[in-house]
């Protein structure tokens, strides 16, 4: 079978209150990615724009992009799945390259969350949940993904501390990315003292030091079918699995509480895919825009057995020179989470790494990478799969 | 000519409704009377919580209301610190998943149940109930 390789990725600083229009911020992730592939805006066939339009006043930002980067007449359409939109559109562009409809296509991914105010904001990540039903009960992302923490603390005896873990990792890895909006430490002491806004409540049992920051930002990931991205890049990156699955938005209507059904799903698929099990992973992004999300996510792409995600921050296995790095350029904790731009930081994470250009966040010789890509509280997952 | 009538019973349904229109109005009716109501489906059996008016394990839209009675077990439940607009009179308010078997309802717990006074795997009822701004939803309370 044929393959498509990435050959170029970028992505903005993840910033509060981007200076800037979301064309110009889409600029910054492209201008980048196009320094890497080294190609000019004629060589690209065609571009798939991606965010979550609840945060956009521009109605139908595709074409408004594509001209602004230099990409018509070529098509360019709008992608769609909260969180993990810039996943989906890698999974079409990949789509489109091997059926041999286009030989290069860019995925631009973009966020300016400060387009609306923090209050607009909040309400309408609520309105991401079911807006007949569960909506008018006063929901929240951060209170939807503390249910999960609850149930999976009441199951396995996971305590807040064990999540707390996981941010410090994050920090110290936030700390030295300079493309994060969070750079300051974090340390345990902060999660135990009552005075720091770290250990405050925001939703039961989540705190603030739980949550991942709103950031504006933008990604580009440029793919090629396997003969042009080998004449073009000399160190192509190969998507090697690609998985995703969906899951009931109502709570009323889930089987699991104590995992991303969608994370599983999405995983099995892209390991079945790319022939290989979790054992051969070498470098992980997951999508911790929380951090029971992270410790599900241990457990539902198979790095621990479920209930021993705990075990595994513990003993500092996903830390850089643990047995599965994860994460290890601050995740969406500290990097912030520009919801349409997310999926492409971690796949432009996993390819520096790939590539051994990750600097001080480099991992020791990776050659297969995966990143776990979550849009909604676990609506919609996307699992890829690069090595090499 | 008359103004054609709309029915927009479903603005009814909780602190604030982003619905107005639905084919399962008749759910806003059944709580005004003290009834929290599910749907089954008529030809296949299905039963379906949240309410549906169409079935999606056979495709029919022949549907019947049932009451949701008796205790369910609660899941998992979360205390909000800070609530999306409209609803910051509300806050703190718990946000909880009980299971009923065939089925599970998500809704807010009593106010009079603190949080921690709520352990996941105990019991609690759904009682439909009254907001202090006049509008309509349902409660998790003690048996």
């Amino acid at each position: 079978m044929k393959k498509v390789g990435i050959i170029g990725v970028g992505q903005s600083n993840f910033v509060r209150g981007y200076p800037g229009s979301i064309r110009e911020l889409a600029f910054e992730g492209f201008k980048e990615a196009m320094g890497d592939a080294k190609i000019q805006t004629q060589d690209i066939d065609a571009s798939i724009i991606a965010s979550a339009p609840e945060y956009d006043k521009q109605r139908s930002p595709a074409g408004v992009v594509a001209e602004y980067l230099g990409l018509i007449p070529q098509p360019t359409f709008y992608i769609e799945s909260v969180c993990s939109s810039s996943s989906t559109a890698l999974k079409v562009a990949y789509s489109m390259i091997m059926a041999g409809l286009h030989d290069v296509v860019a995925v631009v991914g973009f966020q300016k969350m400060s387009e609306i105010s923090s209050n607009e904001s909040q309400e309408r990540m609520g309105r991401g949940a079911d807006i007949q039903w569960e909506s008018p009960f006063g929901t929240m992302m951060p209170a939807y993904y503390a249910m999960y923490a609850q149930a999976h603390m009441a199951k396995y005896g996971t305590t807040p501390e064990d999540l707390a873990r996981i941010r410090v990792k994050a920090a110290s890895y936030g700390q030295i990315n300079e493309k994060a909006v969070y750079r300051k430490p974090v340390t345990m002491d902060m999660f135990s003292d009552p005075e720091n806004n770290m250990s405050a409540d925001v939703a039961r049992p989540l705190r603030v030091g739980d949550c991942c920051a709103n950031a504006d930002g933008s990604s580009c990931i440029i793919v090629a079918s396997e003969e042009k991205a080998k004449a073009i890049h000399d160190k192509p990156v190969w998507i090697l699995g690609i998985g995703a699955a969906s899951e009931a938005v109502n709570m009323a209507g889930r089987e699991m509480l104590t995992g991303l059904r969608v994370g599983i799903e999405a995983g099995r698929q892209a390991y079945e895919m790319a022939g290989i099990t979790a054992k051969d992973i070498d470098v992980a992004e997951v999508h911790d825009c929380f951090t029971i999300a992270e410790m599900m996510a241990y457990e539902n792409l198979g790095f621990a057995k479920p209930g021993e995600g705990k075990d595994l921050i513990a003993s500092k296995e996903t830390y850089k020179d643990g047995s599965i790095p994860v994460n290890v350029d601050g995740g969406l904790l500290s990097k912030g989470h520009p919801i349409g731009a997310t999926g492409g930081s971690q796949i432009r994470t996993i390819v520096l790494q790939l590539r051994e250009e990750a600097g001080e966040m480099q991992v020791k010789n990776p050659e297969i990478g995966l990143v776990h890509n979550i849009g909604g509280v676990g609506l919609y997952g996307n699992v890829t799969i690069l090595g090499r | 000519m008359a103004k054609k009538e709309i029915d927009d019973r479903f603005k009814k349904f909780g602190t604030v409704s982003f619905t107005a229109i639905t084919k399962t109005n008749d759910f806003i009716d059944y709580l005004a009377n003290g009834k929290v109501m599910g749907s089954r489906c008529k030809n296949c059996g299905a039963v379906y919580f949240p309410p549906r008016s169409d079935c999606s394990s056979c495709l029919t839209s022949s549907m019947e209301w049932f009451e949701v009675t008796g205790n369910g077990k609660l899941l998992s439940f979360s205390e909000l610190k800070y609530g999306p607009v409209g609803f910051e009179g509300d806050l703190p308010y718990i946000i909880a998943l009980l299971d009923y078997g065939d089925y599970k309802v998500f809704g807010r717990i009593s106010a009079d149940l603190g949080y921690e006074d709520l352990q996941v795997g105990m019991m609690l009822k759904t009682e439909a109930n009254v907001l202090p701004n006049g509008q309509l939803n349902y409660i998790f309370a003690r048996p």
